[in-house]
């Protein structure tokens, strides 16, 4: 039995991945439960407006970096991110005035709206794909590693060692502060406030004259941002290709409904929910069982719930679950 | 001050509102009755531009208001109460009220960031506000009380609140007595009254309680069908044989068919 090793196996293979996964994901899910508490409609578009923003990012990182420009062992991506939010902005915005205005003003079904942005991802898919290539794309610069298991080993002498990459601690990092900000602003601003009443009644909110117009642009803002930071979190992480973020839909939907749709607190604690499920089903726990398990007893297999191939099932299987059995998710949103 | 001239509002074969006409008196407090159906929420709804007419004019102090949304009419001080009484639940009491005034400087986003000492005045103001609209109603106990939280009868009285933050000029109130003891129910009619003597606002009152109409309400006008029926004193609407008819009922003719 070797506990110390086997927790910093754990930290390094599934606590810390899961945590910066977690993050992003609770920023996707934030993003799509503001559409939906606002705009009230399931926002499927959310993916590719993220693969929207984080392409901006990358075009303007890619400008940065061949005119020397860098912030040291941060990635140059930090320095870009604003032009993609603000590229976002614009394009949600926009979005919203030719396709969704059309909608909203004929009062239509929530239905025909998730249609419609099923539509508008295929143009987003079109048009990043079109620009950017369908490829993998790499616009990681700086530092890789805060600390490196190499170092870890050398710093504390134990056999295992515990990898904390810039990414990570960035994510981790810019997800608490941008979460702290916009809990502050739904809370504390009058703005926020117009907004959280709004999804709470609209009948009442427009009788109190709250000005619909203003609370939806602001929430597009919100989310073009949210969704901006989130894509090139992911991006930096992982890596940036078009069509992962169609599929991270899937996961960011789940997490949105597990904590239950129109809440954000529930978004964020379903992200971490998600994260963590699928981190966990998908890792080959050989490891740290060799550490805790008795002698003779250590598994000679993976143990290895899932391939990783798989990992999206794992999103899909709880998403059921949820929908089956508490529809409205842990938090009490709107039921689905 | 408002004038409803032929309005017609249908839902598909259903004529909801079937060209009803009437005017409304600037500082009355006037009272609308009619049996369940008679149209007199769709009337309201059309009026404060939840639906749009299928047809007709509704005017206010001249100005064509027909089919305006709802914030707008708002800014131009028309106001309506829910006959259900509907709350922001997750928020205070006196956030419900703060949220009222709209065009507040912190509704923007660029306000939020740069305008943070303006917003801080007019809050303070907001508050001190709210607090004397919740002892106005004598609810100041509540304040702190999230909405969702408090009694049907209180939300009633939350709903008059909301239309004291700005001033309203004309208040439509659907079935304020609704499910609210005879208590409260004083204590709303009282409210009523002193808003309409001491900040001159009118209101239409839609309300089932005949003791209630004839203490507050002069005139009163009686929809039946989509169409008002008769306008006149309480006394006048009592005696009218079409109002008998449709609505009020007597002892006698409801003994004449258990008779038949």
């Amino acid at each position: 039995m070797d506990l110390l090793n086997a927790f910093i196996a754990l930290s390094n293979y599934v606590l810390i991945p899961g945590i910066a996964y977690g993050s992003q994901l609770a920023l996707g899910a934030l993003g799509v439960t503001l559409v939906y508490g606002i705009l009230r409609f399931s926002n499927f578009a959310h993916g590719d407006t993220m693969a929207m923003g984080t392409m901006a990012t990358i075009l303007v990182t890619w400008l940065f970096q061949s005119m020397g420009l860098s912030l040291g062992f941060l990635p140059t991506a930090l320095l870009a991110l604003p032009f993609g939010i603000a590229f976002a902005i614009l394009l949600l915005l926009g979005t919203d005035k030719v396709v969704y205005k059309f909608y909203r003003e004929q009062k239509a079904k929530p239905v025909i709206l998730v249609i419609v942005s099923l539509g508008v991802t295929f143009i987003y898919n079109g048009i990043t794909r079109f620009i950017i290539g369908a490829d993998d794309q790499n616009f990681l610069d700086g530092q890789r590693f805060i600390m490196s298991a190499r170092d870890f080993k050398a710093l504390t002498g134990l056999k295992e060692g515990l990898a904390f990459k810039t990414t990570q601690g960035i994510t981790i990092v810019t997800a608490i502060i941008v979460v702290a900000l916009l809990f502050w602003f739904l809370n504390k601003t009058r703005a926020g406030k117009s907004m959280r009443a709004y999804s709470d009644n609209e009948d009442l909110a427009l009788l109190s004259g709250i000005n619909p117009e203003r609370v939806v642009m602001i929430t597009w803002m919100i989310v073009a941002a949210l969704a901006t930071i989130a894509g090139t979190l992911y991006g930096l992480d992982k890596s940036f290709k078009p069509f992962t973020y169609f599929q991270l839909l899937l996961p960011i939907f789940a997490s949105a409904i597990v904590g239950g749709l129109g809440s954000p607190v529930g978004a964020i604690a379903g992200g971490f929910v998600i994260a963590f499920s699928e981190v966990t089903i998908t890792y080959a726990w050989k490891k740290v069982l060799g550490y805790v398990m008795p002698e003779g007893l250590q598994p000679d297999g993976l143990v290895q719930l899932m391939s990783t191939d798989y990992k999206f099932a794992v999103s899909f299987v709880i998403l059921l679950i949820v929908l089956l059995i508490k529809p409205t998710g842990l938090f009490k949103g709107k039921s689905v | 001050m408002i004038v409803v001239d032929d309005l017609h509002k249908h839902f598909g074969g259903f004529h909801a509102v079937d060209g009803a006409s009437l005017s409304i008196q600037k500082g009355s407090i006037t009272g609308l009755i009619g049996p369940n159906g008679a149209g007199k929420t769709t009337l309201f709804n059309v009026i404060a531009g939840v639906l749009q007419p299928t047809s007709g004019r509704v005017t206010m102090d001249g100005e064509d208001i027909t089919g305006l949304p709802p914030h707008e009419l708002f800014h131009k001080g028309l106001l309506r109460t829910f006959q259900i009484a509907h709350e922001f639940s997750s928020m205070s009491c006196r956030e419900n009220l703060m949220m009222v005034p709209g065009n507040q400087s912190g509704e923007t986003l660029w306000n939020t960031w740069f305008g943070t000492k303006r917003i801080a005045n007019e809050e303070r103001a907001l508050r001190a506000k709210a607090d004397e609209v919740l002892e106005f109603l004598t609810i100041e106990h509540l304040a702190e009380q999230k909405a969702g939280q408090i009694s049907g009868g209180q939300k009633k009285l939350l709903e008059l609140g909301r239309t004291m933050m700005v001033d309203a000029k004309i208040v439509f109130l659907d079935e304020v007595g609704a499910g609210v003891n005879r208590t409260l129910l004083n204590t709303i009619g009282d409210a009523i009254q002193r808003l309409n003597k001491e900040r001159n606002y009118t209101f239409v009152v839609i309300e089932h309680d005949m003791d209630f109409i004839g203490r507050l309400c002069d005139p009163v006008i009686c929809m039946a069908e989509g169409r008002v029926l008769a306008e006149g004193t309480l006394d006048e609407i009592k005696a009218n044989e079409q109002v008998i008819e449709a609505y009020l009922g007597t002892g006698l003719k409801n003994k004449d068919k258990v008779g038949a």
